[in-house]
């Protein structure tokens, strides 16, 4: 078993169905029109052992890191940054996100490997979104920080391209 | 420097310090542990994703 980059799957469609807000809410978002809801996004940490993929539809414990200092379901996302897009031709263009702030996991021991971060919507029956594999890690009465790449067109967290 | 350790905070001068980097397409990683005798008390690691692979490839149908 092992852990895949990829967008999940199931995403691609909920998107369509406006079931994740990933910017500040808007009037025209699903919820209340008067107090439109913003949609919590969450990072959880799985082991490395663990087959969190394409396939995997929402969050669960089944595979995640255990240990001191940290919570199940990982880290509340910081994103003040709304998706946004631009057009590459008069047939193609890219939607991207990135998250505005890292996901830091302060004084935790994980001492079994880990290799991935899902990131999913807490609000929204932990619907996942992506997943994200590094190089297999342990931490040790420390902390655990994962970067952000840069938000643009090539390098951001999430990307919808069409060509 | 006071360091969190699995011993308590502890001044790193009693510590041996080792650090690590790995760098490639994907990532950049920096790793810091602390060594007390021959046991591991600390250790953090800081990931920078570098390059998302594209997700999707997207079309539309025609007629």
């Amino acid at each position: 078993m092992a852990n895949t980059q990829s967008m999940a799957t199931s995403f691609l469609g909920e998107l369509m169905l406006a079931q994740h807000q990933l910017g500040a809410s808007t009037i025209v978002s699903r919820g209340s029109l008067t107090s439109p809801t913003v949609d919590t996004l969450k990072a959880a940490l799985f082991l490395a052992s663990a087959t969190i993929n394409a396939a995997t539809t929402a969050y669960s414990t089944t595979g995640e890191v255990t240990g001191t200092g940290y919570t199940a379901g990982g880290v509340t996302i910081t994103n003040a940054t709304a998706p946004t897009s631009t057009n590459s031709s008069a047939t193609a263009g890219v939607g991207y996100w990135t998250p505005s702030a890292s996901f830091v996991y302060t004084t935790v021991t994980l001492s079994t490997a880990f290799d991935c971060v899902l990131v999913y919507n807490s609000t929204q029956s932990n619907k996942a979104i992506s997943v994200h594999t590094f190089g297999s890690q342990t931490i040790t009465a420390g902390t655990f920080t994962l970067t952000m790449p840069s938000n643009t067109t090539t390098t951001a967290l999430l990307r919808l391209a069409t060509t | 420097m006071i360091v969190t350790t699995t011993k308590g905070e502890m001044d790193d001068s009693l510590l041996e310090k080792r650090e690590g980097t790995v760098d490639n397409e994907n990532e950049l990683t920096t790793w810091v542990e602390y060594w007390l005798d021959s046991e591991l008390v600390h250790r953090s690691v800081h990931v920078t994703l570098k390059k998302v692979p594209t997700f999707a490839g997207g079309d539309t149908a025609s007629f």
